[in-house]
Order: C-alpha cells, then structure tokens, then sequence
C-alpha cells in the first residue's frame, strides 16, 4: 500500500488481485447478491485509490481494507432491506434462482448422483440461510473470524467494538448458527 | 472457570487460538463440564460446516471495471500545477496576447530605423567648416554700416513695369 501510496500504479494492480477474490466473497456472504457484491468491491477499492495519499500504515492493510467493505456492506444492506424483503416475497418456493450465481464454480471431484448434488446443495443452501439469518454485525463478525482469519483484535477494530464485545458477539453468533443447523451438526458429527 | 467465563474463550479454544496455559484452563472446565463439552464439539461442527460454502471467484470483468474506474478518477495536481491550472489563459487570449506582443516588437523596430544615424565629431566639423563662408558672409553684410543707411528698397517690379511702358 506504501508503494501505491508513492503513485506506484502496478502495486495497485498486485493489491486488487490480491484481495479481488476474498473481498468478493466476503461482501457476497454480507449481502447475498453477487452483482451487488462485486459493485461493492469495486468501491472499496476506488475508496482505497482516493484515499492513497492520505493512508497511514498506523493499522494492518487488511484491517483497514475490511473495515471499508463492512461499513459498506452494512449501509448498502439497511439501504436495500425493504428491496429485498420484496424480492423475498416474489421469489419461486424452489430458490434456484437465489443460488444459482454459485452454480458454476462449485467443483465436484467426485461424480455424485443427482440425489447426491441435491442433497449437497441443500446442505449448503442450508448453510447459507443459517449465516444470512445472523443479525449483521454478527454475520460480519463471523465471516471475518472465520474466512479472513483476522484476529480479535483486527475484527473489533473493524466493527468498532471492544474485544470482549466481540468474543460475546461470535459466541451468540455461533449459538443461533448452532442452533440453526442442528441437524447438519448432528449429521456432521455423525461422520 | 466457571460456564459463563468460558463463552469469551469456547470459540477460541475451538480454533486453536488460545494460548498453552488458556488452552490448559479451558480443558480442565470441559473434562467436568458435559454442556461446556458438547457445546465446544458442536461449535467445532459448524466451523466444518461453514468451511463448506463454496468461493467465487470474481467475474473476468471485474479487473477491467475497476481498472476503468481508477483511470477515470480525477488527477492529484501539487500546488503549482494546480495554480497553473487555474491562472493558465484560454488559447484565444494567449493568442491575442502573442499578436500584441509581436506588434509592439515590429513598431519599436521599425522606430530605431527612422532615427538618424549618429554623427561623429569630426564629421559635423567638416561639415561646419563647409557652411564657412556662408556663415561669414552673412557676418559681413549684416554688420556693415553703409548698408544700414540706405533707404528701404524700392518696388522693382513696379519700376520695370514703368520702364517698359516708356
């Protein structure tokens, strides 16, 4: 970031295919659209190239660049709540739709039957809606500790909470999540 | 440790981010606690269960739009650029401005050309000794006495009229 902060314009290159991939995935799991997920990404990153000059290395990179996605990720959820509440209404009973975005990128190294594909999708479809279910700070909470692997530190700072107010929030978070996906959890278990 | 301090300390415990001694602490509470074990096992679950979720990758465009995005960001000018900027004159007053200057270049020019050249001193004594005589004559004449008694001068032209009438 130093260099991109000297007018080195192929550090910046380096920067956006370093975090293009785990910001991507981050703002989907935040907002649940990839569209929109990779529209925010864009943002964070032209938030990061105006704000070149001005960036002081006194945080990580990383804390200050998740920091950025969050606070968008969370205005951009509270400005489209009621969007997407509508879109939630008329969306068909079988949600194909909803992940199909996903669909293409998914590798299987097996060969599973169609039986298997579907049961693994609603697995993870399962998943999925345990995390979207989250309240947002919880989610954001959970989606840096768990994908990012940022430490507590570097979480709090992005959420602008206190370190204990953060162990408190995953805690919760992994409650409702244990909850959620009982039967996936006893299955898992099982295995 | 009581259940309740081992909320703050479950989650890290199950991603291996305590220390030798917390780790110590937080296994002594599981090896008594059965609803402390199962929970830290079932967190343990759904971490598994979270490493599940497929990644994106983002779309081929994605590089060139925010590459685009960037090259149409506006310039950082320092200080003098940016006074530069604003003082520099449009191209029809830097013009005008030229054509003015080339004008007054071509007058005083032409100015310096119409000056008489400069005369050296032993030029302009040849030349007031040529214009002498002249000089000395005009002396003379104005200076003698005789002169200055005569009567005014009569009308020629009429005196040659008469003389030719006769």
């Amino acid at each position: 970031m130093l260099d991109v902060k000297a007018g080195d314009e192929q550090s910046f290159g380096l920067l956006l295919q370093r975090y293009r991939t785990p910001l991507v995935n981050f703002l989907y799991r935040m907002v649940r659209s990839r569209e929109q997920a990779e529209d925010l990404a864009q943002e964070v990153f032209i938030r990061v190239y105006r704000a070149r000059e001005e960036y002081v290395p006194s945080a990580k990179f990383t804390t200050w660049l998740f920091r950025i996605a969050t606070n968008l990720a969370l205005n951009s959820l509270r400005d489209h709540r009621h969007q997407k509440l509508e879109i939630s209404m008329d969306a068909p009973v079988t949600t194909d739709a909803e992940d199909g975005d996903e669909k293409p990128f998914e590798v299987a190294d097996k060969h599973p039957t169609i039986e298997q594909e579907l049961v693994e999708e609603d697995r993870k479809k399962m998943i999925r809606h345990a995390i979207e279910k989250l309240p947002e700070k919880q989610r954001a909470a959970v989606l840096l500790h768990k994908y990012q692997e940022l430490d507590y530190a570097e979480i709090a700072k992005i959420l602008s909470v206190s370190e204990s107010a953060l162990k408190s929030l995953l805690f919760r978070a992994y409650e409702s999540l244990r909850v959620e996906l009982a039967p996936l959890v006893t299955r898992h278990g099982a295995k | 440790m009581s259940c309740e301090r081992m909320e703050s300390r479950i989650l890290a415990y199950v991603d291996g981010r305590l220390n030798e001694s917390e780790r110590a602490e937080v296994q002594k509470h599981l090896d008594a606690c059965p609803v402390c074990r199962v929970r830290a096992t079932e967190f343990s679950s759904v971490s598994d269960l979270l490493d599940e979720l497929p990644v994106i990758e983002p779309s081929p465009a994605f590089d060139v739009r925010v590459r685009a995005r960037v090259a149409a960001e506006p310039v950082k000018q320092g200080w003098w650029a940016l006074l530069w900027t604003t003082l520099r004159p449009s191209p029809r007053i830097a013009f005008a401005a030229s054509m003015l200057l080339l004008a007054t270049v071509f007058v005083a020019y032409r100015g310096v050309d119409q000056v008489p050249p400069p005369i050296s001193p032993d030029q302009a004594d040849s030349e007031m000794m040529q214009d002498l005589s002249v000089m000395e004559d005009h002396d003379t004449l104005s200076n003698f006495e005789p002169l200055k008694e005569l009567p005014p001068p009569v009308d020629t032209n009429g005196a040659d009229d008469d003389q030719q009438q006769m």
